[in-house]
């Protein structure tokens, strides 16, 4: 118990590994939220009318919330006058190559392990870079654009593509949806979008990498991902940050739509800035991720790894719209030092004979709180649904939590509905018995979460799985005993 | 911010959730200062936080507009008369062997009440309202319990307004073989309103006892009761309880169990709610010292035009305790059927061991069943799980049982009965199962009936399935 002990201390103390900063030459806004300020982003990007009109409406919207407190988390209220919601690293005019990109940038990018040329021309991954608020780099676009598939920043999109951006923008998730929802719709400034056409199999994994890297600033991007009849794509995003003593606001907004027998796959691994051992610091992760599983048997995957961010407060969800859709969560959280996370999601079955798996996984140590919240709701049309949930929690250390809060609203006799929960720690038994074979007390802890998390890590694209345990080592170096 | 803090759970909900509510705390002279001062406290809570709504998250489910419409509270003293002399044709149910104490619109019937022959040594059974004039100190401690806020107004007006219950002290040692039953009645009469019957239960150390309450409402009229049963067991003690709610079909019946758990205590309680138009029964257990055990039972048969709501509150705040829940529901017609379970673990607790299974069956396609089975866990040497599952009649079995010529509504009603034997069989042997089996009888033929299959096909089954029924 001792050793426990001296091991969560030292936890306590390890280090964030991207906790650099770069110093870019950057374009704010001024700080604070105003419908001029809202004007001035709009025109920065020089944005069409009517999605000026639509920020500015959500503006009005945001104006009339208060910010919600049911969630399971304790933070002091945040100062929204004293964000500022535009940082953009300057530049002369927009890159056409990544041989234009800002060498800083790029430096930044290879410091954080995602080097942009190289992963054009090595793991066949295209990278759309996210620093601070706008898209820096978006690479094989050329490659994409012949298979049909759009992938660009968001910008770009409302720029190229305004009809679609249009069409789709808040169908999923309506400004009116919530205070950060409707903040983030007043502020957005990039972000990702893609397109996948009928019929088209996306030829290669899709990944944005966002990170936050001005001081004062939040981050309010949105992702938007349209799969037609029969398409299918798998989406990856990655975020860090420096490490800062404030705590930055990051809201953003990913919508999901997918048709008739279309197939959308989202995997996060999101890294942002924990704070430090007392808990100054870190990220806030107030983030709404939303598909619509619009068509029938049409299916949506969400995977996350949460390793990051002082508060997670996200739920990423399903509506199962189309009959036979299928919808599926899967989660690890982590919460380290003083780190919380109010996490989980929300699976709306309103076509016939839809499905949704949950699996999370929650980890706790240190002073870590984790809270799995979830929500499956079975209409009174969803007949024939199914749904099995399962939450573990692992706690290491006294002084953690995990605690899990499922809300289950069933209106069809048809339906099926699972769920099931346990709450353990690391076991002696099996640390002795691990030891017994000479594995060492750290190895063997880091092997038995490695396998209470690897049905979601399995969830994972290959190349993610392992930055995802790399990352959870990391976070739970020394953690146990 | 600490862990510390935020683990415990909310007991004060957001205020404002209504408009204003003046309740009325009158000086009543003839009760201790002590009194008069609990019950301004608590109605100055009802005032500043108002009544729940569908916004307070342990509300989300259930509305209670309705039973707002009635007036909160009869007046102290008269008006509602002398209950005694009230019409109350007969209890349908049979005296359990023991003490009985009838409560009549929240009101000690004499006249209706036994003790059932000599009391057991030890224990006192006595009429709260007698009981408050002489001041019972563990009366003042019962009315100290919610000193620094309530988990929702129905809590606080009970403490504010409460006419009269009933006092049960057991001695230490003392053991008590018969039942002590108390049943509460609603009957229509002038100006009656909200009733608030009261039930403190202080057990000694080592002492055992078995509490069974019923709730029986006349067929017609709209009444409210809320009722609060206070229990508090002191070391190695033990009660046995069980809560029998029948009430009528138009009334409300709100009824909470606060119980606090000393040392190495055990407490087992045990929930058949059958009636109501809205019934809500709330389980809040403290489990304060190490050892202590707690076992929840429920089943909830919930018809057409019901709704029931089972909120339980867990609180493992030692070390080394134990707790288990079972909660069943089963839901037909457009009944709506709610489990709110919530297990808090504190930090330092630990050795705990606690379970909680939440099964629900649904019968027609215009029911409804909500289940949140919580769990907040702030201790790491624990084993914790919860369950819930919601699903109907298993195709296969029913399959299983017309292929051997059971008929359909039979089949069904076999199954049914199956699935609510594991909760009713907990009610053990003798004569309380017997009542709960009555009453679940009377329910199922309510529940089944209303899905078109014959209702004496269900009666058959019904009577078939009954363990005691061969």
């Amino acid at each position: 118990m001792s050793t426990a002990r001296a091991e969560v201390a030292e936890l306590a103390g390890r280090e964030y590994a991207y906790g650099f900063s770069t110093d870019l030459d950057t374009d704010f806004a001024p700080r604070g939220l105003s419908e001029e300020v809202i004007a001035l982003i709009s025109a920065k990007k020089g944005e069409p009318d009517w999605l000026c009109d639509w920020r500015l409406g959500a503006y009005r919207h945001w104006r009339t919330l208060t910010e919600p407190s049911w969630q399971n988390v304790t933070y002091p209220p945040i100062a929204y006058d004293d964000i500022i919601y535009y940082a953009a690293p300057k530049k002369k005019a927009a890159p056409s190559s990544l041989d234009e990109v800002d060498p800083e940038v790029r430096a930044m990018f290879d410091k954080l392990g995602i080097s942009l040329a190289e992963q054009e021309r090595l793991s066949g991954v295209a990278v759309d870079a996210v620093v601070d608020s706008v898209s820096v780099a978006t690479t094989f676009q050329a490659r994409l654009a012949e298979a049909g598939v759009i992938f660009c920043s968001f910008s770009q999109a409302v720029r190229d593509h305004p009809d679609l951006v249009r069409a789709y923008l808040g169908s999923v998730v309506p400004f009116r949806d919530n205070f950060f929802a409707a903040l983030n719709s007043a502020v957005f400034t990039d972000g990702s979008f893609c397109y996948v056409p009928k019929g088209v199999r996306c030829p290669m994994e899709l990944s944005t990498y966002f990170r936050i890297n001005a001081a004062g600033t939040g981050q309010f991007e949105r992702t938007l991902i349209v799969a037609e009849e029969g398409a299918s794509v798998s989406y990856l995003e990655g975020c860090t940050a420096p490490m800062r003593d404030e705590h930055q606001l990051h809201a953003a907004v990913v919508e999901l739509v997918a048709m008739d027998d279309a197939t959308i796959k989202y995997s996060t691994v999101q890294n942002w800035y924990p704070g430090d051992a007392e808990g100054r610091g870190g990220v806030y992760n107030f983030v709404t991720k939303r598909g619509r599983a619009a068509g029938a048997r049409s299916k949506i995957s969400w995977t996350q790894v949460e390793t990051g961010s002082a508060i997670t407060w996200k739920y990423p969800g399903v509506v199962l719209q189309g009959d036979g859709s299928v919808g599926e969560f899967y989660s690890v959280a982590v919460s380290a030092g003083h780190q919380q996370a109010d996490t989980g999601t929300k699976m709306i079955h309103i076509g016939k004979d839809t499905r949704s798996t949950i699996v999370s996984k929650a980890i706790s140590t240190g002073h870590g709180q984790n809270t799995y919240r979830g929500l499956v709701k079975m209409l009174r049309s969803a007949e024939g649904a199914r749904n099995h949930t399962r939450c573990d929690s692992l706690l290491i250390g006294g002084d953690c939590g995990a605690h899990t809060f499922p809300y289950v609203e069933v209106k069809h006799p048809t339906a099926q509905v699972e769920h099931e929960a346990t709450t353990s720690k690391v076991s002696d038994d099996q640390l002795f018995y691990a030891r017994q074979r000479g594995i060492s007390e750290e190895e063997a802890t880091s092997m038995i979460v490695n396998g209470f998390c690897r049905e979601v890590f399995r969830e994972l694209p290959m190349e993610f799985a392992v930055e995802a345990q790399r990352l959870l080592s990391v976070s739970l170096e020394g953690a146990v005993g | 911010m600490t862990a510390t803090s935020r683990s415990v759970p909310a007991r004060t909900p957001p205020s404002g959730t209504a408009g204003a509510v003046a309740v009325d705390a009158p000086d009543r002279p003839w009760e201790p200062r002590w009194l008069n001062v609990a019950r301004r406290r608590a109605a100055a809570w009802v005032e500043a936080h108002g009544f729940p709504t569908v916004k307070h998250e342990d509300w989300r489910y259930t509305k209670i507009d309705a039973a707002l419409a009635v007036p909160l509270a009869a007046p102290p003293q008269g008006a509602v008369g002398d209950v005694d002399t009230l019409a109350l044709a007969d209890l349908p149910t049979p005296p359990l062997g023991g003490v009985r104490v009838v409560v009549v619109n929240g009101r000690v019937a004499a006249g209706l009440s036994s003790t059932g022959g000599a009391l057991a040594p030890g224990m006192r059974v006595e009429p709260l309202a007698d009981a408050l004039h002489k001041s019972q100190g563990s009366l003042e401690q019962a009315w100290g319990w919610h000193a620094d806020g309530y988990a929702h107004a129905l809590r606080a007006l009970n403490d504010a307004a409460t006419l009269d219950g009933v006092l049960i002290e057991l001695a230490a040692g003392a053991l008590v073989e018969d039942p002590i039953e108390i049943v509460y009645a609603s009957v229509p009469a002038p100006g009656a309103g909200w009733s608030h019957p009261r039930v403190v239960v202080v057990a000694g150390a080592g002492a055992r006892a078995t509490l069974v309450e019923t709730y029986l409402s006349g067929p017609s009229g709209s009444s409210v009761t809320n009722a609060v049963t206070q229990v508090h067991l002191g070391q190695g003690a033990e009660l046995e309880h069980c809560v029998l709610q029948g009430a009528g079909m138009d009334s409300f019946c709100f009824s909470s169990l606060e119980a606090r758990l000393a040392r190495g205590s055990r407490l087992s309680s045990r929930l058949l709610a059958t009636g109501g138009r809205v019934g809500r029964h709330e389980v809040d257990v403290v489990l304060a010292d190490e050892g202590a055990e707690l076992s929840l039972d429920g089943l909830f048969l919930t018809g057409a035009g019901q709704h029931h709501d089972n909120p339980v509150l867990v609180d493992h705040a030692a070390p080394s305790c134990t707790s288990r829940q079972l909660y069943k529901g089963v839901v037909s017609g457009d009944g709506h059927g709610v489990f709110n379970g919530h297990i808090v673990v504190r930090p330092g607790a630990d050795g705990t061991d606690a379970a909680q299974v939440n099964k629900n069956l649904l019968l027609s396609d215009r029911a409804e069943v909500d289940t949140r089975p919580r769990l907040e866990i702030n201790a790491d040497e624990v084993a914790c799980s919860h369950g819930a599952a919601v699903g109907q009649l298993d195709p296969d079995a029913l399959f299983y049982l017309r292929s051997r010529g059971v008929s359909e509504g039979e089949a069904r009603a076999v199954l049914v009965s199956g699935f609510a034997r594991e909760v009713l069989d907990r009610f053990g042997r003798g004569s309380i199962r017997g009542r709960a089996e009555e009453l679940a009888m009377a329910a199922g033929l309510l529940a089944l009936g209303e899905d078109g299959h014959g209702d004496d096909a269900v009666t058959a089954g019904l009577a078939r399935a009954r363990p005691g029924g061969r």
